[in-house]
């Protein structure tokens, strides 16, 4: 008698075999990495519940910061992320634009681009040793928001170029050819074809890049955060740009290393608040890009 | 009698990537209102040549070109404006691209880009050049949604509208065809019939059939030497001077 058709022969089975574990191992990884992320965010906010409320987020600390919110902290990491996104944005993306789209592959270009490379792997204290000497006292901006700001940006730089640069050559060459048979320059074919279809990736990809300083703290610490300051409670515009300011990042050392006797559950709230900033901004980038996939075009 | 001044002239033109040389010192002349025929297995420097009509041949890394190539009468090599050369030699790839832009946007793309801002003098063009590449009455209805939705037939002949836009005096279509199924081709076949009197026609073609229907003249290409150029009739005929034309052009090698 025949045997059925398609019942598998061992060697057959053996590739299923396979195929379960490869399953098996690849889901396991995942969850390896997904459940330590759950606890570690459930962990923070069961922790640091008892403080979380509005006044939390809106009043100055008090009682040598054993008290009160964390006003001046929260306003400071907006100031420096914002300011550093508004430098370093446009040179990293004007950056990568020549890099990618003008420059000749030459000993020059590759070496740039080998410069910018490593630069993204520069540790963030040599990048605050860096602002020190240059903003703080070379360019004579002293300990303030600006020079923190200035290394922070100069920080993401790197990163900014080549994710940009990224967003840029996915945009297909033959959109470019077909442009320039067309007689259109460089400038054009890059403002009406490729930007318009790279834009999408470049935006995510600076938010995604500037929402990772937030969390930063050894280049703002010699630049130009302090462990304390006053400022009008609840007022935006509380810090001038040569101020110096506190920073979500450097309180959180503060409360666990230096102030005695804080109540245990501050240093988990401040974390849930640095963390949720950063949430929002990535969630803000990746809503952006699902808006403007939407639109692309082929 | 004065012959007229050769639309193209290209003398001695050699090309090579980085060590490779890819054309070996190539001459041919292309007169005006002519549909010179190029035919030539792959690899032979068929899409090369083209290429250094229109100078797009920079933009390819490490390319390195000597010789002189002609439009008109004027060293392409020396010619300032390299946009406005390229807006006279057009040049249709093989490929379509739908640019991801509206069909109108596509075709009024490079008059765009040469300045031209005026709606109805663009509204004008886009008809024109749409009609002229047998794609009007098939998308006068939507010209603004998008070109790249159009089906492959429809977009190779969206790019030869583009390529018109621009009003070139010289056409070169780089394998047209391999893209897109019979009934098309011959569509835009009997579309570059029709332009013949206004424009000088290089068709770069693996159909070596096209050639023979279409060409004035027809040059066979191999391995970057022009193995012979004659009239449609000599290379498609029984005595071409070359053997190795008499055997490509009956598909016995290739």
């Amino acid at each position: 008698m025949n045997p059925p058709p398609f019942s598998p022969t061992p060697l057959v089975r053996r590739k299923l075999r396979q195929e379960r574990l490869a399953q098996a191992v690849l889901a396991g990884m995942v969850l390896a990495m997904v459940l330590p992320l759950v606890a570690l965010i459930t962990y923070l906010v069961v922790q640091g519940a008892p403080l979380l409320s509005w006044s939390f987020l809106t009043t100055n600390p008090t009682h040598g910061m054993r008290e009160g919110g964390i006003w001046p902290a929260l306003l400071g990491t907006i100031y420096l992320v914002v300011i550093a996104l508004l430098v370093a944005a446009p040179v990293g993306v004007l950056c990568a634009i020549y890099l990618n789209e003008y420059a000749g592959d030459n000993w020059l270009t590759r070496l740039i681009h080998l410069a910018v490379v490593n630069l993204a792997g520069v540790p963030s204290i040599v990048h605050a040793l860096f602002g020190l000497g240059a903003f703080v006292l070379f360019a004579g901006l002293g300990r303030s928001i600006l020079a923190a700001s200035l290394t922070l940006a100069i920080m993401t730089l790197p990163v900014i170029i080549a994710s940009t640069r990224e967003a840029l050559a996915a945009v297909p060459q033959a959109f470019r050819e077909a442009c320039w048979n067309l007689g259109a320059s460089r400038w054009q074919t890059i403002r009406h074809v490729v930007l318009p279809n790279a834009i999408s990736g470049i935006l995510t990809g600076v938010i995604l890049q500037v929402s990772r300083t937030a969390g930063e703290t050894a280049p703002i610490m010699f630049t130009g955060a302090v462990f304390y300051k006053k400022i009008a409670a609840g007022d935006p515009f509380a810090y001038a740009l040569n101020d110096q300011c506190m920073a979500l990042s450097m309180h959180l050392y503060t409360v666990t290393t230096q102030v005695t006797n804080a109540p245990a559950a501050l240093p988990y709230a401040i974390a849930v608040v640095l963390l949720g900033a950063v949430l929002a901004v990535n969630a803000t980038a990746i809503l952006l890009r699902t808006r403007l996939r939407a639109r692309q075009k082929w | 009698m004065v012959s007229p001044p050769p639309k193209i002239a290209v003398e001695n033109l050699r090309v090579s990537y980085g060590r490779r040389e890819v054309l070996h010192g190539l001459s041919l002349t292309v007169a005006a209102h002519e549909i010179l025929g190029i035919i030539g297995p792959a690899q032979s420097g068929k899409t090369t040549l083209l290429r250094c009509l229109n100078r797009t041949l920079e933009f390819i890394p490490h390319a390195a070109w000597s010789g002189t190539v002609r439009v008109d009468g004027e060293d392409v090599a020396r010619v300032r404006d390299v946009h406005a050369l390229r807006r006279k030699v057009g040049m249709v790839a093989p490929l379509p691209v739908g640019l991801p832009l509206t069909i109108y946007d596509n075709v009024a793309f490079a008059p765009r880009c040469a300045g031209v801002r005026d709606r109805a003098e663009l509204d004008a063009r886009v008809e024109r050049c749409l009609r002229q590449a047998a794609l009007w009455d098939e998308v006068k209805d939507r010209l603004h949604t998008l070109g790249t939705r159009l089906s492959g037939g429809q977009q190779q002949r969206l790019t030869i509208a583009r390529a018109l836009s621009h009003d070139p005096e010289i056409l070169c279509l780089d394998e047209f065809s391999i893209a897109i199924d019979p009934v098309t081709t011959m569509r835009i076949e009997e579309v570059l019939q029709g332009l013949r009197s206004r424009l000088t026609i290089v068709l770069v073609t693996n159909l070596v059939q096209q050639a023979r229907r279409l060409a004035d003249r027809t040059l066979f290409l191999w391995n970057g030497e022009i193995v012979e150029l004659d009239r449609t009739e000599v290379i498609f005929g029984e005595n071409p001077r070359d053997r190795r034309t008499y055997e490509y052009t009956r598909g016995f090698f290739g």
